[in-house]
């Protein structure tokens, strides 16, 4: 395979024209037509498992909407009688909200970025090159997916404390530079699908395993990546744990912590509507982020011997 | 695995399907040694100029996550380990006890207790888990305008922390009134304290797991997307049902999807810790005292930190042995050859 067409084969991966150009809706995966029956049949049960997956966050939004009142009726209404949309300007007063939205979008988009690029190198090196000896030092990768969380907490502490990263963000963002277990044994098991011809004509053509990884592995393990980039988006944006131990500065917390105020200041009575607004606040940026970006979820690879 | 298996599964990858005389000879190469000798240890043959060039490209590649499984795996595992070997209770200094703590940890009863609950939830919200992600998968994978919405719905109680859905889910199965508890007398059951009961609070956790599908849904999803389409239009020319395309193209094209989700879903579930902590503590009559949660105890209220050490060592060789056996067997299963379809 010549040079030229190694371009024309790494750009046709991520969006082939072919499909692109048939409208695919309303079609199997095969590319026969649905009838309306079956179609309107399936929507009929989605809409019923989608009702039932939605159900937490609709009561997580009713009680946001409730007055105290209201929230404390027995049994709970299931649609609230008068909407207190106080509530939402109430909890982002109770809390630096917007201050402590910044440091949490800080910390979750440099550990999305350090992630994807970190764990992309390593997965690359477990799925793309054939060193001897590769699966064994694998399955150490395995292994680590069964380490308990407790284990880990006091050892990094002491170690984050002796190099002085306490009470900053350096302990939170470092270690998704270094590549977790997890999603490096997630990419590799897409990339060991990469088709092994395209790699090995590249590498004919002299190009470096370094470029191989970035212009043809890389988009053909884009709905891997996606995976991984919404994954840690979650996790960090969600991590309770983390800011606990080693952040102290309130100028420095996050929203997980900043919740914390609807429990601790009142003690008695915890204020269920606001932290219930607050949690939803809290939600929605991933709710949209998630929304916009599932439609990565696109065919990664496309084999040109199948036209 | 003996060493020349590894040898054998990584041949097909060495050879280059171009022509060209280095190419042909690394192809060679793999099958050779093995032939040469009959599971001998290949390790200590010479290394071609091509492995060489490779295996300082491979190291150089996973460099990073040496550091950090040195750092934040390696390092703590000794720590723990050394820990596991005194009495400790965090405020005075440890005491070199020996293997005590995993003596003890052997004739605990609680121990035994939390084991078997752990080993319970394990086998059901692993295959459950696993069948409801893939169900999930196909849903979000459709060929519908409003699909973006299929995929935003289901995965939305995957973005609420565990802790929190934990709270929302005590309502829901609140005796008198949780909507849980309203549906279940539909069918003619009487109010009942779901949580309460040892029968059935593992089974609620069991349930509201599902709820977090989503995740390993996500997973299916790209693994779904990883098929080339032109394989089911081949397989349709070819006069293929839609379920014999399911059973011939997905299933084997997503194996490495599924050996992904089984293990994680495994080690999650050993894990399993949250629910039981917020829902229950532990309770009733301890059933959902699962491991992780007796290890918390141990460490975090009985002020047992060695004890609590030697049990989590414990757990991680135990995981270890499972990932060891899952991984061993799915080298008959996982297909990672997508142009083989």
């Amino acid at each position: 395979m010549a040079i030229n067409t190694l371009d024309a084969e790494a750009k046709n991966l991520g969006d082939s024209p072919k499909l692109k150009a048939r409208s695919n809706y309303g079609r199997n995966p095969d590319g026969s037509r649905q009838t309306p029956v079956s179609a309107w049949t399936s929507r009929v049960v989605m809409v019923l498992v989608l009702l039932l997956f939605s159900l937490p966050v609709y009561w997580m939004l009713i009680s946001a909407l409730k007055t105290p009142e209201e929230l404390a009726q027995f049994p709970p209404t299931f649609f609230p009688t008068e909407f207190r949309w106080q509530n939402f300007s109430d909890a982002v007063t109770v809390m630096p909200f917007w201050l402590f939205f910044r440091n949490t979008a800080i910390i979750t988009i440099s550990v999305v970025v350090f992630s994807v690029v970190s764990n992309f190198i390593v997965a690359y090196g477990f799925a793309c090159i054939d060193w001897p000896g590769r699966n064994k030092v694998f399955f150490i990768v395995l292994a680590t997916l069964f380490l308990p969380f407790p284990v880990t907490l006091i050892p990094m502490f002491d170690m984050w404390a002796g190099l002085g990263f306490v009470n900053t963000w350096v302990p939170l963002i470092a270690p998704a530079l270094f590549a977790g277990g997890f999603f490096t044994f997630l990419l590799r098991q897409f990339m060991l699908q990469t088709p092994r011809d395209m790699l090995d004509a590249a590498r004919v053509d002299g190009a470096s395993e370094w470029s191989i990884a970035w212009r043809i592995v890389f988009p053909t393990a884009r709905p891997a990546i996606t995976v991984i980039a919404i994954f840690a988006a979650v996790g960090t944006w969600n991590d309770f744990m983390g800011p606990l131990i080693y952040l102290q500065d309130e100028s420095k917390q996050t929203l997980s912590i900043g919740m914390q105020v609807f429990r601790s200041v009142n003690a008695q009575d915890i204020q269920f509507n606001l932290l219930m607004a607050a949690s939803f606040l809290v939600l929605l940026p991933l709710v949209i982020l998630f929304f916009i970006f599932q439609r990565y979820f696109i065919s990664g690879i496309s084999l040109g011997g199948f036209k | 695995m003996s060493a020349s298996d590894a040898v054998t599964a990584d041949a097909p990858r060495t050879g280059i399907s171009s022509s060209g005389p280095a190419a042909d000879h690394t192809a060679r190469s793999g099958p050779r040694a093995q032939n040469g000798n009959g599971g001998g240890r290949p390790a200590k043959r010479k290394l071609t100029g091509r492995e060489k060039r490779n295996l300082r490209m491979g190291l150089l590649f996973i460099s990073p996550w040496m550091i950090g499984v040195a750092v934040f795996v390696i390092y703590p595992l000794i720590y723990s380990f050394v820990i596991s070997l005194t009495q400790y209770s965090g405020m005075q200094s440890p005491t070199f006890i020996g293997f005590q703590n995993y003596i003890a940890a052997f004739v605990d009863p609680m121990l035994h207790t939390s084991v078997g609950n752990t080993v319970y939830y394990m086998l059901l919200a692993v295959p459950i888990g696993m069948v409801v992600a893939l169900l999930l998968a196909l849903a979000m994978n459709r060929n519908v305008r409003e699909v973006a919405i299929y995929r935003t719905l289901l995965y939305l109680p995957s973005l609420i922390p565990m802790f929190a859905m934990s709270f929302i889910f005590i309502v829901f199965v609140n005796p008198q009134y949780g909507i849980v508890n309203q549906f279940l007398g539909l069918f003619g059951m009487p109010d009942t304290n779901l949580l309460g009961e040892p029968r059935y609070a593992k089974i609620v956790m069991i349930v509201m797991a599902q709820l977090g599908a989503g995740n390993a849904a996500l997973i299916y999803l790209a693994g779904l997307r990883n098929i080339p389409e032109t394989l089911y239009e081949a397989a349709r020319i070819d006069g293929a049902s839609r379920f014999r395309q399911f059973i011939a193209i997905t299933v084997p094209l997503l194996t490495p999807t599924i050996l992904f989700n089984l293990i994680t879903g495994v080690s999650g579930a050993m894990m399993v810790f949250t629910e039981a902590f917020i829902m229950t503590n532990g309770g009733p009559d301890n059933s959902t005292l699962f491991y992780m949660l007796y290890l918390y105890r141990n460490a975090f209220s009985y002020g047992q930190l060695g004890f609590a050490s030697a049990l989590a060592v414990l757990l991680f060789l135990f995981g270890m042995l499972l990932a060891g056996l899952i991984y061993w067997l799915s080298r008959r299963f996982v297909n990672y050859d997508v142009s083989a379809g």
